[in-house]
């Protein structure tokens, strides 16, 4: 058990570590800028005065070292910034976008993760079989399909064709539960499709790596029933890496998000980065970019942690 | 066996996948001659319907979408041909010599790489396009340095194995130079897997790129590019007009013909089965 927790520790703290990392590069992005932030904000007829006193006035005067730890402890106060665009507190801006965009990734993740894992499984158990090209090849083309290439097909289908669902997906902050759930279907099938594909594909793989191993070919010569040699012999082992992939996956849903808000225009925060890009208006970039990247590491080190964690051999260490 | 009875005895995908590309090429290098019209040429009125003199019709500014089309292969494969190509030259030098020097070399351009890869890359891109301005140039440099960390990491994995054995102990006790050990030792026996790689790294940054330029952040106008020609058009999928849909099928058709390509190389160099 000493040696799990070791390796946890390890994963933590290295996870901790690329966290900070990312910090100072989303920092150090921003003091890339040609001219910086006071002159931006107040445009080309500032006089240097005026700029020199709104640069000390942001504190841009500072050493860069302290700049850096102001603006982390700001941060872990939950103070972002001002945007640069409307002078609002990017807080505010990004609160409720923040809601719709992890639910819209929730919704997603709980449509995929079960349906790919079957899919995955029975692809597998039968694999080779037709069923299981014919499910290998489309997966195959929907991971090399654009997001915005499914997204708009859908919508040429399900919202211009059929008349099911509306094509755009803008919300009221006031919007009953089911309008969101009603305008939230077609981005929620844009994401899965995409991420379903791949998560399938690697469950496959993962399983099909299993079932050739020697023990489970013992299992099977001495007679034990197909359903008890995959949940008993192959699904604990198979369990890491499993939990790995679903945990990559979400961790890609939360980035994919991004084409998806803006083909719906779904107010949430990919919206919000790319509308923010696009105007330059670095703050609030820097603010969305931390968010996401914040929420990649944390998936992509809880998937080390569970499949460490879900490891049987590693659950009982030999001596 | 000859190059073409691999392709004669391939599966049915991979033939598919290699005629595609071919086509695509072509495409690519005849754009003026196969073009009826100019690729910024106004020829006519916003949105106009499909046949008579404009194949595909016109887009949102009457240029013509079929010609649109045509250069849209050219710039839209050129330059993510371009990025993937200064991708390998980054990732998989720096990947071999880390491999090869081991040591401090290996270990510091591991750390760098492990951390730009704890960014999500749609995410690192916009940062430095937002920063930068969003430029052909500083397009190409930025998405080649976060794919070049995903060839580093493959290329120096493969080239682990390959520096140990003794061909490569042999030269380095010859006195062979870095550059001799990097492109007559190490490099032929790692070439299978790159290709392959090379393949993946392309849909990767083909994607990557039309994603960019959908989103208005990518190649920009008035060049045309399959990303931002979608874009531009969408409006039209509201009136039932799949004309928008023609160049992200582009794009999907030229993946999938990719990845059945890679698919099917991957298959025979694992020596599973020939089929």
């Amino acid at each position: 058990m000493r040696s799990i927790f070791k390796l946890l520790g390890q994963r933590l703290a290295l996870g901790l570590l690329s966290l900070f990392a990312v910090s100072v590069i989303i920092f150090l992005a921003v003091g890339m800028l040609p001219g910086d932030i006071a002159q931006a904000m107040l445009g080309q007829s500032a006089t240097p005065e005026t700029v020199a006193a709104y640069r000390a006035q942001l504190g841009l005067d500072l050493p860069p070292l302290s700049r850096f730890g102001h603006w982390i402890w700001q941060l872990l106060h939950g103070d972002l910034g001002v945007s640069l665009a409307n002078q609002r507190p990017i807080a505010e801006l990004v609160g409720s976008r923040l809601g719709n965009t992890f639910s819209l990734a929730l919704l997603a993740a709980l449509v995929s993760v079960p349906l790919a894992l079957c899919l995955g499984m029975l692809a597998a158990l039968y694999r080779n079989s037709w069923f299981d090209r014919l499910l290998n090849t489309s997966a195959l083309s929907a991971v090399s399909f654009p997001e915005f290439f499914v997204a708009y097909i859908l919508i040429l289908v399900f919202a211009v064709k059929l008349n099911w669902f509306p094509s755009i997906s803008n919300l009221a902050p006031d919007a009953s539960l089911g309008t969101i759930l009603e305008r939230s279907v077609l981005p929620v099938a844009t994401l899965s499709l995409v991420v379903i594909a791949q998560m399938m594909r690697m469950t496959r793989a993962s399983l099909i790596n299993l079932l050739a191993s020697p023990y489970i070919e013992m299992a099977r010569l001495k007679g034990i029933s197909q359903s008890r040699i995959i949940f008993r012999h192959a699904l604990p082992n198979a369990l890491a890496p499993i939990v790995n992939v679903v945990a990559l996956n979400l961790a890609y849903l939360v980035v994919g998000v991004v084409v998806v808000e803006v083909v719906f225009v779904y107010p949430g925060l990919g919206q919000l980065l790319v509308d923010s890009v696009a105007k330059r208006d670095i703050p609030v970039v820097q603010a969305c970019s931390l968010i996401f990247a914040a929420t990649y590491i944390l998936l992509n080190t809880s998937a080390d942690v569970l499949s460490i964690a879900s490891n049987p051999r590693l659950m009982h260490p030999k001596g | 066996m000859s190059l073409l009875k691999h392709v004669w005895r391939a599966p049915l995908s991979a033939q598919f996948g290699l005629l595609m590309i071919l086509l695509y090429v072509l495409v690519a290098v005849f754009a003026p001659v196969l073009a009826p019209f100019g690729e910024t040429q106004v020829v006519g009125g916003g949105f106009e319907p499909w046949g008579g003199q404009f194949l595909l019709g016109t887009d949102n500014l009457g240029r013509d979408m079929f010609s649109r089309l045509v250069y849209g292969a050219r710039n839209t494969l050129g330059i993510a041909f371009l990025t993937t190509v200064l991708a390998f030259l980054l990732g998989g030098s720096c990947g071999l010599i880390a491999a090869i020097k081991g040591g401090w070399v290996d270990q510091g351009l591991s750390r760098v790489v492990d951390i730009l890869m704890a960014i999500p890359q749609l995410i690192f891109a916009l940062l430095i396009l937002s920063v930068v301005g969003t430029t052909a140039t500083s397009l190409v440099l930025v998405i080649a340095l976060l794919d070049a960390t995903r060839v580093f990491r493959l290329s120096r994995a493969v080239a682990m194995n390959v520096v140990v054995q003794d061909f490569v102990e042999a030269a380095r006790l010859r006195g062979e130079g870095l550059c001799w050990l990097v492109t007559r030792e190490v490099l032929p026996n790692a070439a299978a897997p790159l290709i392959a790689e090379f393949g993946l790294r392309f849909c990767f940054v083909f994607l990557f790129i039309s994603a960019l330029s959908f989103l208005g952040l990518g190649i920009q106008p008035p060049t045309a590019d399959w990303g931002s020609m979608v874009r531009d058009n969408a409006v039209l999928i509201t009136f039932g007009d799949i004309s928008p849909l023609l160049p992200a099928l582009a794009v999907a058709l030229i993946t999938v013909s990719v990845n059945f390509v890679v698919d099917w190389m991957l298959h025979k160099s694992s020596g599973l089965k020939e089929c």
